[in-house]
């Protein structure tokens, strides 16, 4: 356990949507940051330290949180500080603000991730992600490298295309009990996904996520802050991280190496033995359908090359015993700054039983995940106390 | 708070155009350097802090780049989008939480491969700012004049701060610039924009910068002189600059008197032995010195005149030769620490201020000091 504990005490969305025309970047991000400042009744006053994230490329603008953390956030006069890191953006923000406060340095501090992708060029950014010599000319955007990943995974392992889209039938029927999910489709069908245009073999359109617009806010306090919030707040049981090479294609590609490293760490720390036993509810990172079952694999929910058996014996659907993504995931809703923070934020709002029509019952210990960068994975697992579960 | 030590930094020689070696290849060289020189591994490592800036390396997540550099794989490692002092204290964050014994900070900027004008200009916003044209130099020359008129500082006095710092640099084996200026080189300079000339300003440098921080119990392992951290703080100014106060550094004054209290400090000046400071244009520095509190309001011009500021005064700054002599932008603040570090370590050779046991690292985000990160470090 570190230092001092860290909890969740205040969450705020926007509802996520891929045009957020009535609003500017600090508008919309405001909106975020107002409902987490009410949920957690605190002023702006009352916070220390603002960390803000975004990739500076897709909005073309650099140091972003010089601008929005003064305008959207209450970051006058306070410190300010961008972490941005890719599709892990998000956690890596959750994950800084966990050791902003398990250092002792800060009591009470607000974590925005943030994107407005449709007033930039997520693709045209994410293809100066790869190595300019080595990679650009054959990793276009995002969608390249998910799509040679899904193929090396369904060759390997016989996984089917309609395994996967089964995935964002499940994804985006649970995605209709979330109010601020983007893709809301609550009578989705598998045919839908399966006759949906290929885009990159063998991702059709309604295998991959979305660009959505929009904001998540999270206000984590210390022990003894946490308790004048609230008798509820969401505890972190503990974060891990794992990068691996630059170049995503130096290993194999047809699982998620990191996912399993991280995961390891992280299970061993918060004592857990069996993961779909030992978790309630896991909210991952899942870009595309295919990623999904790979990841559910990588996290140990099940063994390599059993994702699709594991999704196909209802265990990861709503009613089964380890409920993924009920927010809808990264398939409904992806602003890409906050996409990451929304996994730690959902499985917060599991623990504290604030999840309305999305609620698991009974959740005690969830999983958020981020993904992004040459392959990487970042964890934080959240519980109604900060201990282990062994 | 709890101790976080740093017991060993690297920097590379800062130049105008590595042409020979790609960001990587830079990060690996003053990597490899620092685990050479403290006889460590990646497997010594517990994880790894980068400072850098996509707009700076052209490259979205430009983090991506580097991870084998660092030797990230398979650890955990996590990027600060800003200037590296701010690395720095989050580095410091994973040791005080006691999850880590180990951290590795670093941050690079190659300046020479990108267009510094667009660069610094997307800074401001889309709707009001950016179509002015304003970029660091612009918006440098609008601070410079408001303080100087409300002041009556004078084109002269600043260029003191220019003749110091390139003075100093010649002492540094790492600086970029190494040759003298007098005050005429600074007055006869071009005007980039009134009143500051082209000698006003940095240089465009290349160059990484790398350290380990550890705990109390494994600072010794590394090293006989560890520097730990006494004082931090950290403060925001607004971001347009009509609503900033620009004749005055309010968010370094704020985060200074701050830090100074952490660390116990109530006469800056007596108790402070050095101190480096991210100048990023020559009345910059007469700005940083009143809101550190080493001199008055108004008196930056005349503090610099009495000498008091150069190696062998009573509050040497900028004994590196600042970012006056390398600037390499996000990694200014990061190196600011090293040159404190070694200044407390007793390593810093032909530009070591004697018996110097306490430092003040001044790291800085943005336009004309909006963000500010204050560091103070002490040898005990």
């Amino acid at each position: 356990m570190p230092k001092n504990n860290v909890a969740i005490v205040g969450i705020g969305q926007t509802k996520f949507r891929s045009k957020r025309r009535d609003v500017n970047i600090p508008e919309m991000i405001y909106e975020a940051v107002k409902m987490a400042l009410d949920d957690a009744q605190m002023e702006p006053k009352d916070i220390d330290a603002i960390l803000i994230g975004n990739m500076d490329h897709f909005e073309g603008i650099n140091f972003s949180e010089m601008w929005c953390g003064i305008d959207a956030a209450p970051g006058y006069l306070k410190p300010v500080v961008k972490i941005a890191t890719g599709g892990t953006t998000g956690s890596s923000l959750g994950i800084c603000g966990y050791y902003n406060i398990a250092s002792g340095i800060y009591k009470k501090i607000l974590v925005v991730g943030w994107e407005k992708l449709n007033e930039g060029g997520a693709t045209t950014g994410i293809i100066t992600a790869f190595d300019p010599v080595w990679e650009r000319p054959s990793l276009a955007g995002a969608l390249g490298p998910l799509a040679l990943m899904a193929n090396m995974y369904a060759a390997k392992y016989g996984i089917t295309s309609e395994q996967a889209a089964k995935v964002t039938v499940k994804n985006r029927s649970n995605a209709a009990n979330n109010p601020f999910a983007h893709l809301q489709m609550p009578n989705i069908t598998l045919d839908y996904v399966m006759n949906s245009q290929m885009i990159s073999y063998p991702l059709r359109l309604h295998d991959c996520c979305p660009q959505s617009e929009g904001a998540c806010a999270v206000i984590y306090a210390n022990e003894v802050e946490a308790k004048k919030v609230t008798d509820n707040p969401a505890w972190f049981k503990g974060v891990s991280t794992a990068h691996y090479y630059t170049f995503g294609t130096d290993d194999i590609m047809y699982n998620l190496p990191t996912a399993t490293i991280a995961s390891k760490k992280l299970y061993k720390k918060v004592g857990i033995k069996d993961p779909v036993k030992d978790l309630d509810v896991a909210e991952i990172y899942e870009p595309t359908s295919w990623s999904e079952l790979s990841w559910t694999e990588a996290l140990g929910f099940v063994e390599l090359g059993g994702g699709g058996k594991l999704l196909d014996e209802g265990i990861t659907q709503m009613s089964g015993e380890l409920p993924v993504n009920p927010s809808g995931g990264v398939l409904s809703t992806n602003p890409i700054g906050a996409t990451a923070l929304v996994r730690f934020a959902e499985a917060a709002i599991q623990v504290m039983g604030r999840g309305g029509k999305r609620q698991v019952p009974d959740v005690e210990t969830a999983l958020g995940m981020g993904f992004g960068g040459s392959l990487w994975t970042e964890l934080a697992i959240l519980g109604k106390d900060p201990s282990p579960l062994r | 708070m709890d101790k976080v030590a740093i017991v060993g930094c690297a920097q590379t020689k800062y130049e105008a155009e590595k042409i020979d070696l790609t960001i990587s290849e830079l990060v690996f060289e003053v990597v490899k350097k620092l685990h050479n020189e403290l006889g460590i591994t990646n497997d010594d490592v517990g994880c790894v802090i980068t400072g850098s800036n996509d707009f700076n390396d052209g490259r979205t997540i430009a983090n991506m780049a580097i991870q084998d550099a660092v030797g990230s794989v398979r650890k955990a490692e996590s990027r600060v989008s800003g200037d590296g002092a701010f690395a720095y204290v989050y580095g410091a964050m994973r040791i005080l939480s006691g999850e880590y014994d180990t951290v590795l900070v670093v941050s690079h900027s190659k300046c020479s491969e990108g267009d510094q004008f667009l660069i610094n200009n997307s800074i401001f916003d889309p709707f009001y700012q950016r179509h002015l044209g304003l970029d660091q130099i612009s918006s440098a020359g609008l601070m410079a004049n408001m303080y100087m008129s409300k002041y009556g500082i004078t084109e002269a006095q600043a260029a003191n701060v220019v003749t110091k710092n390139r003075k100093n640099a010649i002492n540094n084996p790492y600086a970029h610039l190494q040759n003298k200026v007098s005050i005429d080189d600074v007055l006869n300079s071009p005007m980039l924009a009134y009143p500051l000339k082209e000698l006003d300003f940095p240089p465009y440098s290349d160059g990484a910068v790398a350290m380990l921080l550890t705990n109390e119990e494994n600072a010794k392992k590394f090293t006989d002189t560890p520097v730990w951290l006494k004082g931090y703080a950290s403060c925001t100014d607004a971001y347009y600059l009509g609503h900033r106060t620009m004749t005055d550094l309010i968010g370094l004054e704020y985060a200074a008197k701050e830090a100074f209290k952490m660390a116990e400090i109530k006469d800056p000046i007596k108790e402070l032995d050095v101190a480096e400071v991210f100048e990023a244009f020559s009345v910059h520095e007469l700005m940083i010195y009143e809101a550190l509190g080493f001199c008055g309001k108004g008196e930056g011009g005349k503090f610099i005149e009495s000498g008091e500021t150069q190696i062998d005064g009573s509050i040497p700054v900028n004994p590196s030769g600042g970012v006056l002599s390398s600037n390499v932008a996000m990694a200014n603040g990061l190196i600011r620490v090293a040159e404190i570090a070694l200044q407390l370590m007793d390593k810093a050779e032909k530009r070591q201020i004697s018996e110097a046991n306490t430092g003040l690292a001044y790291g800085m985000n943005g336009i004309c000091s909006q963000g500010n990160c204050v560091l103070i470090f002490g040898g005990e």
